[in-house]
C-alpha cells in the first residue's frame, strides 16, 4: 500500500491503494466515480476510456503509481448539467442504446475534438475504432461528433448562443 | 402520441449517472464472489480438496456441490444443468466451486490452492462428430407440406448442397453480473443483470430451498444482453445467491471477459443440407432441408431455436412442397443459446443461398429469383406450417426499395467495375427478411403491470419487460402517458421488479412493447374506467339537470374533461387528491395475453404467430482479392414496424441490427482448440463489428403508412428481424468472388465470410478457370 494523489474532475484525492492498482478501480471504487465501466480490463474494448492530462487513456490497464500527481477527467467531470456538447450531440442524436460504452465512446471523441475540432469521418474511424459497441451505434457516434464539431464551431464564431 | 423522443436514460447515459448492477452503492461487507470451473471438456472428477483455500486470509467461503441447500440445478425448462459439478464435468468452463473473499486477489488465491483431480473421457468437439455418433440432445423434428420426394424427381432442375453457419459471441459491453444483497430471515434482494427475472427468482428459490416470495430480483438495466442474458445470466444469479446465502453477507460476481466468453454458450453453429426442385424460370417447386445445430452439453433453449429456425427456413419465399428436418446434437462445449434472431438467422441462411445458388445457376439476377417467389398477396400466402400471411409487406418494399437504392443501375456500375478492375471486385445483393413474432411456445406470450398514481399525480409504471437498451422503457412511457393523456415527465417507468410485477416471460422473441405496452394499457383503461366514474359523479354534483357521463370523461393535455361539457375539467394534478379523497383505487394491475394464435408443435401444423415483421436491404461491397478484406460502400434498408412508437429508437434497432448481424456474417468466428479450450476468448482474437466497419453510406427507413391491426398503438416489433438484413452483405461478397469468375462458377461459400473463408474460395474459382481453359485448349487442338 502507498498514497497517491490525483486531481479528479477539478478535486484533489489522495487515495491509499496497492501502486499497481489499476486507475478504474481506484475512480470506481475508491472515489465511487461509476460512470467509467469495466470491459474486458486488456484496453481493448474501450469503455474504460477516461482523459490522463487531457489524453484519452484506457484506465483499466493503467497503474495509479503511473498517474500519480497527473489531472484526471472522467465523463463526471466532461461537465456538471450535461452542457458540453458532446453530450448534447449525443442526446440530440438519439446515440445510446443499452449506454455501458457511451461514457468511453465519449470520452475518446473529446479527446479527438480536442486535437482536430473538425474531424472527417476517416479521423473518427481512426480515433473510436478501439470503442466498441455493440448495440452497433456507430452511425450515430459518428453523426453525433461532426454535431458537437460544428456546434463548438459556431459558439467558437459567435454564432448560437 | 408524442414519438420522437430520445430514449428515457439518454441524459443519464451520457453524464455517466446511469446505474448497472455493478454500480450499485454497496456496504463494505460487500464480498467478491468468484466461480471456479473445469479445466477438461469431459471428464470425471475423481476427487478434491478445499482446504488450503478455504485457509486463505480474507476468504470467507469456499462452496462445493454438498453445500447447496436446495435442489443442485439451473436448466431453464429442462433440467439438465447442474449448478455446481458433483462428480462429472462436461465442458471446459462447468462450474465445479465458488469463492467469497473480501478481495479478488484472495479469491484468486484461494483458487490457486484447490486440488481436482480429474479422469479424463472422450469430448466430443464438434458437430461433425456428434453427427456421425448420432449424439442427439432430444428427437428430431420435421414440419412437412406436400411429397417433397417425389416433386424433386419431377422438377425439372435440381441443386442440392449443404451450408456451415458459425457460432457468435454476445459480447454485451458489461458482463454477467450479481449483486445479492441478503434480507432478514431467508429474504434475498438480488440485482441481476437478466433478460428473465422471473426465471432468476424461481431458480434461486429452487437452489437455495426457499419460496420465491423470499426471493426478489430486480433490473433496472442491463448493458447489453441480445439473448445472452435470457437464461445464462440465471447463472451468475444462482452463484452469487448462493454465497450470499451462506456468507450472510452482500455478494457480487462480475465475470471477467475472458471467463464470460469461455463459460457462457453462443449462438448455436449449424451444418445444414438442402435439396431444391426448381423450373426453368427459377420459380421453386420443393425443397427438402435438414438443419443440424450444436446444442453444446445441455438442452437450454435449444429446441425452441431449433424449431424457430425451421419456421423460417422459408423466409419470404412460398414452396409449394416442402420439408424440414430439425435435429440438435450434443457436444462437450457450453451450452448453446438465444441470440438475436433466435435460430431465424440460421434458417434463412439456408434458403437465401438456395435462392443465390438458383439464379446463378440459370445466369439470372438474385433479385428477379427473389421477387419471383415471394409469398403472394392472395394466393400461394401459406406458409409450409399452415400459417396465412396477412398483410404481406414484401412487395411494396420491394418496390420501394429497388427504386430507391437504384438497385438496376448499380448492378449495371459493379458489373462495369468487375469488367475493368483485376484486384478488386464489387458485389451487390437484395435479401428480404419476414420475421415471425410471438414466443413460439404460445402460452408464455403473457404480460403484466403494475400503474401507480401517487397523490401528487406523479405516475409510477412496472411491468415485466426488463430494459437493455433496445427502449422498451422508453416505449412504456410513451404509451402509458399517451394512453392517461398526461405529459411524459410525469411518468416514470420502474426497474423491473418481481415483487411488482410476478410471473413474467423473460424479455426476448421481440416481443417487450408488444406484451407489456399491452398490459400497461390494460392497467391503465383499468384506471381510466374507475377514475371516469368517481369524475363523472364530481363533475355532476353541479349539474343536476344536465349531468356528466362517465363514457364522455376523456384523458388529454393533463386534464380529466367532460367531452360533452368541455367547461367541465380539472387538471391531472388537482384531480388525483380529490379522487383520493373519493376513496378511487389509484393503482391497477394490467395484463394481456396475445390472442388467436395456437401451435402444434408435435404436428408441426398452426398459426405461431401473431404477425410477422418485414424488412430488406441492399448491399454493395467492395473486395480487395488479393487480401480478403471487404468494405460496404452502401446499404440501403427499409424495414417495416408498423406504425412506429419512436423512430428514433426503432431506426437504431435497425441499424444496429444490420451492423450486428453483419459481425456474424463476416469476422464473428469462434475456435475451440482439440481440447475444447476457447481459443477466440478476448476481444484480440475474436472480431466484432466496430467503427470503421460499418458501411461508408448507411441509409436506413421505415416503412411508411403500414399500421399493423391489433397491437399496440399499431406498432410492430422490432429488435430481431433487422439483424438478418445482413444476410444482404454477405450475399454481396459471394456476388464479389463469384465475379472473380465472371460467374462462371458456384463459388464455395460459408457463414462467417472471413477472409479466410473468401480467399480460398476465390483460390478455388481461379484454379476452376485454369482447369476449364486448360480443358478447352485440349479440346481445341
Amino acid at each position: 500500500m502507498a498514497s497517491f494523489t490525483i486531481k479528479v474532475n477539478g478535486t484533489r484525492h489522495t487515495v491509499t491503494v496497492n501502486p499497481d492498482t489499476p486507475l478504474l478501480w481506484v475512480l470506481r471504487d475508491t472515489l465511487g466515480l461509476t460512470g467509467t465501466k469495466f470491459g474486458c480490463g486488456r484496453a481493448f474494448c474501450g469503455v474504460c476510456t477516461v482523459h490522463i492530462s487531457g489524453e484519452a487513456t484506457r484506465s483499466c490497464v493503467t497503474s495509479i503509481e503511473s498517474v500519480d500527481g497527473k489531472t484526471i477527467t472522467t465523463i463526471e467531470g466532461l461537465s456538471s448539467d450535461l452542457s458540453h456538447p458532446l453530450q448534447q450531440a449525443w442526446i440530440h442524436e438519439d446515440v445510446p442504446q443499452c449506454g455501458y460504452c457511451q461514457s468511453g465512446q465519449i470520452m475518446t471523441a473529446a479527446a479527438l475534438l480536442a486535437q482536430k475540432p473538425k474531424p472527417s469521418d476517416d479521423d473518427i474511424d481512426a480515433a473510436l475504432a478501439g470503442n466498441i459497441c455493440r448495440c452497433g451505434t456507430y452511425n450515430r457516434i459518428r453523426r453525433a461528433i461532426h454535431r458537437a464539431a460544428n456546434e463548438v464551431q459556431s459558439i467558437q464564431k459567435g454564432g448560437r448562443r | 402520441m408524442e414519438n420522437n423522443i430520445p430514449h428515457e436514460s439518454a441524459a443519464k447515459h451520457v453524464s455517466g449517472e446511469a446505474v448497472y448492477v455493478d454500480d450499485i452503492l454497496v456496504n463494505d461487507q460487500l464480498l467478491v464472489g468468484r466461480v471456479v470451473y473445469s479445466s477438461h471438456a469431459h471428464a470425471k472428477v475423481k476427487s478434491f480438496d478445499l482446504s488450503q483455500a478455504k485457509k486463505v486470509p480474507g476468504v470467507h467461503m469456499v462452496m462445493c456441490f454438498q453445500d447447496i441447500p436446495g435442489h443442485n440445478q439451473m436448466g431453464p425448462v429442462v433440467k439438465d444443468e447442474i449448478c455446481l459439478a458433483i462428480d462429472e464435468v462436461t465442458f471446459v468452463g462447468q462450474a465445479i466451486f465458488l469463492i467469497a473473499a473480501e478481495t479478488e486477489e484472495q479469491c484468486i488465491n484461494a483458487e490457486r490452492l484447490i486440488k481436482v483431480e480429474y479422469e479424463p473421457f472422450e469430448a466430443i468437439l464438434t458437430l461433425e462428430k456428434a453427427i456421425e455418433k448420432n449424439l442427439l440432445l432430444g428427437p428430431p423434428s420435421t414440419i412437412k407440406r406436400g411429397d417433397v420426394d417425389s416433386a424433386l424427381k419431377k422438377a425439372p432442375h435440381t441443386l442440392r448442397g449443404e451450408l456451415r453457419t458459425g457460432a457468435q459471441e454476445h459480447w454485451y459491453l458489461e458482463s454477467q453480473v450479481c449483486l445479492c444483497i441478503p434480507g432478514e430471515g431467508r429474504e434475498i434482494n438480488v440485482y441481476s443483470s437478466t433478460q428473465h427475472p422471473s426465471e432468476t427468482q424461481a431458480l434461486i428459490a429452487e437452489l437455495l430451498g426457499i419460496g420465491k416470495h423470499e426471493v426478489i430480483v430486480e433490473v433496472r438495466r442491463m448493458g447489453g444482453a441480445f439473448g445472452g442474458k435470457e437464461t445464462q445470466a440465471n447463472h451468475t444469479a444462482c452463484w452469487t445467491a448462493l454465497l450470499c446465502w451462506a456468507t450472510k453477507r452482500p455478494v457480487k460476481i462480475r465475470l471477467f471477459r475472458d471467463d464470460d466468453m469461455k463459460i457462457t454458450g453462443k449462438r448455436h453453429r449449424f451444418l445444414s443440407k438442402y435439396e431444391v426442385g426448381f423450373d426453368d424460370e427459377g420459380k421453386l417447386l420443393t425443397a427438402k432441408f435438414e438443419l443440424n445445430s450444436d446444442g453444446g452439453a445441455a438442452v437450454d433453449l435449444s429446441f425452441a431455436i431449433m424449431q424457430r429456425a425451421m419456421l423460417h427456413a422459408d423466409n419470404a419465399y412460398y414452396i409449394p412442397d416442402f420439408s424440414v428436418m430439425g435435429r440438435v446434437f450434443k457436444t462437450n462445449l457450453p451450452s448453446n443459446t438465444a441470440f438475436r434472431g433466435f435460430g431465424g438467422p440460421q434458417g434463412m441462411a439456408v434458403i437465401e443461398t438456395v435462392i443465390d445458388r438458383v439464379a446463378r445457376y440459370l445466369k439470372k439476377d438474385p433479385a428477379e429469383i427473389r421477387v419471383k417467389n415471394f409469398y403472394g398477396l392472395e394466393s400461394n400466402n401459406v406458409t409450409h406450417y399452415g400459417e396465412t400471411i396477412e398483410n404481406n409487406r414484401l412487395f411494396m418494399i420491394y418496390e420501394q426499395l429497388i427504386t430507391s437504392s437504384e438497385y438496376h443501375n448499380r448492378r449495371r456500375s459493379v458489373n462495369e467495375f468487375n469488367a475493368s478492375n483485376e484486384f478488386f471486385k464489387k458485389g451487390l445483393a437484395i435479401t428480404p427478411v419476414k420475421f415471425g413474432i410471438s414466443f413460439t411456445t404460445s402460452f408464455l406470450n403473457q404480460a403484466g403491470a403494475l400503474v401507480i398514481i401517487y397523490k401528487d399525480g406523479s405516475i409510477l409504471v412496472n411491468h415485466g419487460g426488463t430494459e437493455m437498451g433496445q427502449g422498451l422503457h422508453t416505449k412504456i412511457q410513451q404509451v402509458a402517458a399517451a394512453e392517461l393523456g398526461v405529459s411524459l415527465d410525469r411518468v416514470k417507468v420502474n426497474a423491473t421488479n418481481t415483487s411488482k410485477v410476478p410471473n413474467t416471460s423473460a424479455t426476448a422473441a421481440s416481443a417487450g412493447a408488444d406484451l407489456n405496452g399491452m398490459a400497461v394499457k390494460n392497467a391503465i383503461d383499468i384506471l381510466k374506467s374507475r377514475i371516469a366514474e368517481t369524475m363523472a359523479h364530481i363533475f355532476s354534483e353541479q349539474y343536476h339537470d344536465d349531468p356528466t357521463f362517465r363514457d364522455s370523461i376523456v384523458f388529454e393535455n393533463d386534464s380529466i374533461i367532460d367531452s360533452k361539457h368541455p367547461n367541465r375539467r380539472v387538471s391531472f394534478t388537482e384531480a388525483i387528491p380529490l379522487l383520493h379523497l373519493h376513496q378511487v383505487p389509484l393503482s391497477a394491475t394490467g395484463f394481456y395475453k396475445t390472442p388467436n394464435i395456437g401451435w402444434d408443435k408435435q404436428k408441426g401444423f398452426g398459426k405461431p404467430f401473431h404477425y410477422y415483421a418485414f424488412g430488406m436491404a441492399v448491399t454493395e461491397v467492395l473486395l480487395d482479392i488479393l487480401t480478403g478484406h471487404h468494405t460496404i460502400v452502401r446499404t440501403d434498408i427499409l424495414h417495416d414496424v408498423g406504425d412506429s412508437l419512436n423512430e428514433g429508437i426503432d431506426i437504431g434497432q435497425v441499424e444496429g441490427g444490420y451492423i450486428q448481424g453483419v459481425g456474424w456474417c463476416t469476422t464473428e468466428e469462434i475456435k475451440w482448440d482439440d481440447k475444447g479450450n476457447l481459443m477466440t476468448h478476448s476481444p484480440d482474437t475474436y472480431k466484432i463489428p466496430s467503427v470503421q466497419d460499418i458501411p461508408r453510406d448507411f441509409r436506413t427507413a421505415l416503412l411508411r403508412g403500414v399500421p399493423n391491426p391489433d397491437t399496440i398503438r399499431k406498432s410492430k416489433a422490432v429488435a430481431e428481424p433487422p439483424l438478418m438484413l445482413a444476410l444482404s452483405c454477405w450475399l454481396a461478397i459471394k456476388d464479389a468472388i463469384s465475379a472473380v469468375a465472371n460467374h462462371q462458377f458456384e463459388p464455395e461459400f460459408s457463414l462467417p465470410a472471413t477472409n479466410e473463408v473468401i480467399l480460398l474460395s476465390i483460390e478455388k474459382l481461379k484454379k476452376n478457370m485454369e482447369e476449364r481453359i486448360t480443358l478447352d485448349f485440349v479440346v481445341q487442338r
